[in-house]
């Protein structure tokens, strides 16, 4: 090795980065996201077949026993419940990619460059809420070829649609969280089956009345159920009041609280987990 | 002159571990300069701190005049990091990978993509730009990796552990790689295990052990100190390790070190002496013992034989925190 000059030389003529801006990042980690979700098929297969897995089994083999309420086939009831669950099922991958993101040391890289960090986590947020939308369209899709249908209008349903997409939108954080204090992936897929039990412990495959009273009192004072009641009430129409005793406002007002609640709660619990440099 | 690094009395904890336990240490613009050091010594926490990624507990951490606790966007703006992992999406081709980390440094679509044909160019990667880095070597995601942390042109480039797990045809390549961005002017912190690689690319090594710089100096200061080349002597009879140990300390190296169990003597050459004449001075020295040698040979000092070179001197006394300088650390644990 050559003794050094003791004056430094430039680089580049180009000058220092600035960094660019939290839109502008958000965008760019939302586009890099996708493109991985879209170039490794294995994940969009895996999450289509998980939820239409669920789903037949529901409606084929569990449906024929649970037979059918006041006219209304389990597969109408059912089918919002799945896909409400499938929100969840779905979020679960945020909590992943920032995992896989955090072991593998991009995270270090992007937190060491001069742009707003927080690009990081609403540009994930961003990129898994359209995959959330896409899978959700392949999953209702499923849905009305076993059999589901409308009872509302379009606009119901249109309306139902959104309304798991803003869920996802709050449990995205809710697993972003869980993704920064997991920290590598082992540990993200060990918190999964917290998902099952909260999915199964509410009313998305069957109503909480058929539970126990423990179980039922929490299923019915949780998430999960207020949601699946709303998009439920949403697609059911006039029917929703004979069946679930109230108009489809009430259900969809609940669930807003309650997503209000979480992507409170976890945006600032992630951010500030995030923000930490300790 | 603003140092390129000025660490100064570095602490930092986490819960009862302590890292850094009053790191010491500065470097001059224009030099690449190695931070050696077994596992658990500290230097990823360093480049990490260096790197804005953690606040230290105590002390002060300043990169090419900043501040790193309240001018972090300062600092971020002319440093590179390559950690010790290839973070480069697997899923994405290089050129892909490129031009996002420089689009997030701000700079135009047009720009990030001669900025990132530019690096493509430098690590000989061009040809292999626009496939999916799923199918790249570790050599070449380690390249990849390098160049996305230089696409902003930093002024200071951290390297935690660069060729860690690459087989040494890649390794090799990666020092070329190296050495041609100190060509054209970046300055270096690199963090590794190895004597070796801190030898080719570092002006200078600093040693830290237990979250303290325990010395200090260019790679041949710091061979004087330890001794030269080592003589390894191994015999077919366990009991023959003596007799050698003996001649052998007679020769001029220093202190023999004898391993039974592997039936081999090492000596390492004192201070000054050249390889070739220590070789043959410890040959003739056993010459004409009637022991029999399964083998013998002459290797670089391990990072291990350095170690308890320096932190033998060091002493084990608490509260011995050893400056940064060559000199001052020797008058400070002599």
């Amino acid at each position: 090795m050559t003794a050094t000059a003791t004056t430094p030389v430039t680089t580049a003529s180009v000058p220092a980065p600035t960094g660019t801006g939290l839109l502008a990042g958000t965008g760019l980690l939302a586009v890099r996201a996708v493109k991985i979700f879209l170039r490794r098929p294995e994940l969009v297969v895996l999450s289509v077949v998980q939820m239409s897995a669920i789903m037949l089994t529901f409606r084929y083999i569990f449906g024929g026993a649970i037979g059918t309420s006041q006219g209304l086939h389990y597969v109408d009831y059912s089918v919002p419940g799945f896909i409400t669950a499938g929100v969840l099922f779905q979020t679960l991958g945020t909590a992943m990619g920032i995992a896989e993101d955090l072991e593998g040391g991009f995270i270090d890289r992007l937190r060491s460059m001069p742009f707003p960090s927080a690009a990081v986590l609403t540009g994930r947020v961003l990129a898994d809420t359209g995959i959330l939308a896409f899978i959700l369209a392949i999953t209702t899709g499923v849905g009305f070829a076993v059999g589901f249908r409308l009872h509302a209008s379009v606009l119901g349903g249109l309306a139902a649609f959104g309304l798991c997409l803003v869920f996802g939108l709050a449990f995205s954080w809710v697993f972003i969280t869980v993704g920064l204090y997991a920290q590598n992936v082992k540990v993200v897929q060990s918190v999964s089956m917290i998902v099952f039990v909260v999915t199964f412990a509410s009313s998305a495959y069957v109503p909480a009345e058929s539970m126990p009273g423990w179980l039922r009192a929490f299923a019915e004072h949780q998430p999960v159920t207020a949601m699946a009641d709303s998009v439920r009430a949403l697609t059911l129409g006039d029917r929703s009041r004979a069946l679930l005793g109230h108009d489809p406002s009430y259900f969809v007002g609940r669930s807003l609280i309650w997503t209000a609640a979480i992507l409170l709660v976890f945006a600032a619990l992630g951010t500030a987990r995030f923000r930490r440099r300790s | 002159m603003t140092l390129t690094i000025e660490s100064r009395g570095l602490v930092k904890r986490f819960g009862a571990k302590t890292a850094l336990d009053g790191l010491d240490l500065q470097v001059e613009p224009g030099q690449v300069v190695a931070v050696l050091g077994p596992n658990g010594a500290g230097k990823t926490t360093f480049v990490r701190s260096v790197a804005t990624l953690l606040l230290p507990d105590e002390g002060t951490l300043r990169v090419n005049g900043h501040d790193t606790r309240d001018e972090a966007a300062q600092v971020r703006r002319t440093i590179g990091l390559a950690g010790q992992f290839a973070a480069v999406e697997q899923a994405l081709t290089g050129r892909e990978n490129l031009e996002m980390v420089a689009r997030l440094h701000g700079r135009s679509k047009r720009q990030a993509r001669a900025d990132t044909a530019e690096i493509l160019e430098l690590f000989d990667l061009t040809a292999d730009g626009d496939r999916l880095v799923r199918g790249y070597s570790g050599g070449m995601k380690r390249k990849l990796d390098l160049g996305a942390s230089l696409v902003s042109a930093p002024r200071l480039l951290l390297l935690d552990e660069p060729t860690t797990g690459l087989d040494p045809r890649s390794r090799l390549d990666l020092w070329d790689a190296i050495d041609a961005l100190v060509e054209r002017g970046t300055d270096v912190l690199l963090t590794t295990q190895y004597l070796d690689e801190a030898d080719r690319l570092a002006h200078r090594i600093v040693i830290i052990d237990q979250g303290v710089a325990v010395a200090s100096g260019t790679p041949d200061e710091l061979k004087r100190r330890v001794g030269g080349k080592v003589l390894e002597v191994h015999v077919r009879e366990r009991a023959d390790v003596h007799t050698i140990a003996a001649l052998l300390g007679r020769a001029g190296g220093v202190e023999p070190h004898v391993d039974e169990a592997t039936r081999c003597v090492s000596v390492g050459a004192a201070g000054d002496e050249d390889a070739v004449h220590w070789l043959i001075a410890g040959m003739r020295a056993i010459e004409g013992s009637g022991v029999e040698l399964a083998d013998i040979g002459l290797r670089e000092p391990s990072l291990d034989e350095v170690f308890l070179a320096l932190t033998a001197r060091r002493g084990t006394e608490p509260g011995v925190t050893a400056a940064p300088e060559l000199a001052e650390t020797g008058a400070e644990t002599a």
